[in-house]
């Protein structure tokens, strides 16, 4: 009995001693975060996190209130410009050392010394100088101040009887500044394009109109019916863009979140427009950089993905925000998904209502308009070797750019762009027969068709020597064997 | 039942060789050739059975060998027999639906001259795309547009004769041999239907029989 009664401290302390020991958290956190990528199959290939969630904020974590509806953010160096369109405000934060502060918080500005406020902002552009250009939708206008609040200039619905109608309300939505002081705005509403002003505010035209989504079985429907039933159907009218952002060279890069679910590649949903208004978007991938590829309908979120937001980071490597299923998708400057990652949910790294994709550095940086939280999201080892096997390769450096890719090979074998990669650093090292290997394994035909040409060449430059001999042979074989023939017939004859 | 021997197995392979060969004849001159092959009984069972089955195997090395640049398949999805039943049902339903509607049209040939006279046709479909396998093999995807146009010429070379040979085997002018295509291409379809129809009427009947099965055995069970 008392010797069992021993046995009982011993047992509290082993009890103690275990609840100290924890199990470890962060592997299965990692875990609800999916990262994937397509092979040439359309297959999803699950792919280490290339993004990994760093941090979650809300407003109230700065103590100004809850952020209502934010619908735009817009981010330069290290400043954060959220558009808090609930509240009639925007707050701007800085980001510095790993932490958030509040800076200051935009409700009114100063118009030649008088107070107006703004309502309902949906987008601001700052420029390097300072200056804040303010998409003011609920005012129907777009305000130009400088740094200290001081308007410099308003745009109003411009004077353009031949485009708009007397009843048109100009609601401006998205906005970005090019560096020569041009405005190009997304309005509610216009299906021309963008609206570019002048530097001055001075209405100048449309750039980058979309085409029209034409069906022929639409177009046999409307000439075969009366003009009653043409008047109910929908009517032909180019689709209409969602969001415009800047990449570093001042490029327009274009999202669009209106198109048929069938009809996703031919719609372009991103697109990159030159001062022109023509898409320059390179599409060297396997698909058009259209987002989900191969998805099932279900669970209430059918069809493709709907882009809402883009950012390009200074490689030149451009992610895309899909408000359908909620997840970002990261293209490289020929258009290859290198990853994608997101869903719908509560959780970090979910997301309930993305409306804004921006960057600092290479950390991403996502909006919620449901949740009113952004979300910061940091490059992991994957990712940056990634982007760093990318960045070599475009200075030039083919050698470090194939190292880079075998070792993300080390960490995903399933990962296409790698062994592409490889094989076109391969190439420009003048390993054709390696590459075409590398491209043969991926089925990249087009890269294997240039390793293959030059392969060719060098091949028959080698051999041509053998190729002549042989000829010369099979020549000098058959005309010895006619006149063997010959002579042997005039023997007979004979 | 003739005696296997060894000059009877010679003269067959000889007799195979020869009317193999004629189908060379027969698809450079067409008209010329397809008369003769029935006619003249220039043409053999042994030679046409060769020629349907080096189209299956074309078919088949063609996805096989052709280089990825130009077609790549996806293995795991990939069915060896729906692809010879792709090529081998269309044919067959061809062959059988010219006879049916030849037959009403006053045509000459029977079903062996029509079998014939359709697997000749195929010859330029084996000459042209078996070579083009290991053509592909080496060239690029720039160079491609010389390779597809291999790929479509010889499938228009086979359409025209399908044509000629509709039209010398039944002795058929050429606008009759159009409509009659046009009949034999619409009689495929009815022949399809019936078989789709039988057979499920055919599945159907059989699941009637299993349950009738289940029925008594639980019965008795």
């Amino acid at each position: 009995m008392k010797k069992a009664l021993n046995i009982i401290p011993v047992i509290t302390l082993m009890l103690f001693a275990a609840l100290l020991i924890q199990p470890k958290m962060a592997s299965a956190e990692s875990d609800l975060f999916y990262t994937y990528t397509y092979d040439y199959w359309k297959l999803e290939r699950e792919s280490p996190d290339a993004y990994a969630v760093d941090s979650v904020s809300f407003g109230n974590d700065f103590k100004i209130g809850h952020f209502n509806n934010p619908e735009g953010m817009y981010i330069r160096d290290n400043m954060l410009y959220i558009c808090d369109t609930g509240n009639n405000r925007v707050v701007q934060l800085k980001y510095e050392n790993d932490k958030y502060s509040f800076v200051r918080e935009i409700r009114d500005i100063n118009n030649n010394g008088k107070t107006e406020s703004i309502v309902t902002p949906y987008d601001i552009y700052v420029t390097s100088s300072g200056e804040m250009y303010i998409a003011d939708y609920g005012n129907l206008r777009i305000v130009h101040t400088d740094s200290n609040l001081n308007v410099l200039g308003e745009i109003y619905k411009p004077e353009d009887e031949e485009t708009l109608d007397a009843d048109f309300q100009f609601h401006p939505q998205k906005l970005v500044v090019d560096t020569a002081g041009r405005i190009f705005v997304q309005a509610e509403n216009v299906n021309k394009g963008f609206m570019e002003f002048e530097n001055d505010g001075e209405f100048v035209g449309y750039v980058g109109a979309a085409d029209v989504q034409f069906d022929f079985v639409d177009y046999f429907k409307k000439l075969i019916s009366t003009k009653a039933q043409r008047d109910q159907m929908e009517a032909f009218v180019p689709t209409e863009y969602n969001n415009i952002a800047l990449d570093s060279e001042g490029f327009i890069y274009a999202t669009l979140g209106t198109f048929e679910s069938d009809s996703v590649e031919s719609a372009k949903p991103i697109r990159k427009l030159n001062a022109k208004g023509t898409d320059i978007l390179i599409r060297n991938g396997y698909f058009e950089p259209i987002g989900d590829v191969n998805y099932a309908n279900g669970g209430g979120y059918n069809g493709p993905s709907k882009f809402c937001d883009v950012t390009v980071l200074d490689n030149d490597c451009y992610y895309c925000l899909d408000m359908n299923r909620r997840r970002v998708f990261g293209y490289d400057f020929q258009g290859n998904l290198l990853y994608a990652f997101g869903g719908i949910g509560y959780r970090e790294g979910s997301f309930k209502y993305p409306v804004a994709i921006g960057h600092m550095g290479d950390s991403l940086f996502i909006l919620d308009k449901d949740l009113g939280s952004i979300t910061k999201l940091t490059l992991t080892e994957y990712g940056k070797l990634i982007n760093e096997a990318l960045d070599t390769y475009k200075i030039g450096d083919y050698d470090s750019s194939a190292d880079y890719w075998r070792q993300v090979l080390k960490l995903n074998g399933n990962y296409d762009l790698a062994y592409i990669g490889i094989g076109r650093a391969l190439l420009r090292q003048d390993k054709f027969e390696e590459a075409m290997e590398y491209f043969k394994l991926k089925l990249d035909y087009k890269n294997y068709s240039k390793a293959y040409k030059l392969y060719r060449k060098e091949w028959i430059e080698d051999h041509i020597a053998y190729i002549f001999t042989i000829i010369v042979i099979l020549i000098v074989v058959v005309f010895i064997k006619n006149t063997v023939q010959n002579i042997r017939r005039e023997v007979n004859e004979e | 039942m003739k005696n296997i021997t060894k000059s009877s197995v010679k003269a067959w392979f000889n007799h195979f060789g020869k009317t193999l060969k004629y189908s060379l004849h027969c698809i450079v001159s067409p008209f010329d050739g397809f008369w003769d092959l029935t006619h003249e009984k220039r043409g053999s069972i042994g030679a046409a059975n060769f020629l349907v089955i080096m189209t299956i195997l074309t078919t088949i090395w063609k996805y096989r060998y052709t280089s990825f640049v130009f077609i790549r398949v996806q293995w795991e999805h990939f069915n060896i027999l729906l692809n010879i039943c792709t090529f081998l049902l269309p044919f067959f339903i061809w062959v059988l639906s010219n006879w049916c509607l030849t037959t009403l049209f006053d045509g000459k040939g029977n079903l062996k001259d029509i079998y014939m006279g359709s697997a000749y046709a195929l010859a330029p479909y084996v000459l042209i795309q078996l070579p083009m396998i290991v053509v592909s093999n080496f060239v690029t995807y720039e160079e491609g547009a010389f390779y597809t146009y291999f790929l479509s010429f010889s499938m228009i070379w086979c359409g025209f004769l399908f044509l000629a040979s509709v039209m010398q085997i039944h002795d058929f002018t050429f606008g009759k041999a159009i409509f009659s295509i046009l009949c034999i291409l619409v009689g495929m379809l009815v022949i399809v239907f019936l078989l789709v129809l039988f057979f499920s009427l055919f599945s159907d009947a059989i699941a009637y029989f299993i349950s009738l099965y289940k029925e008594i055995s639980y019965r008795f069970y």
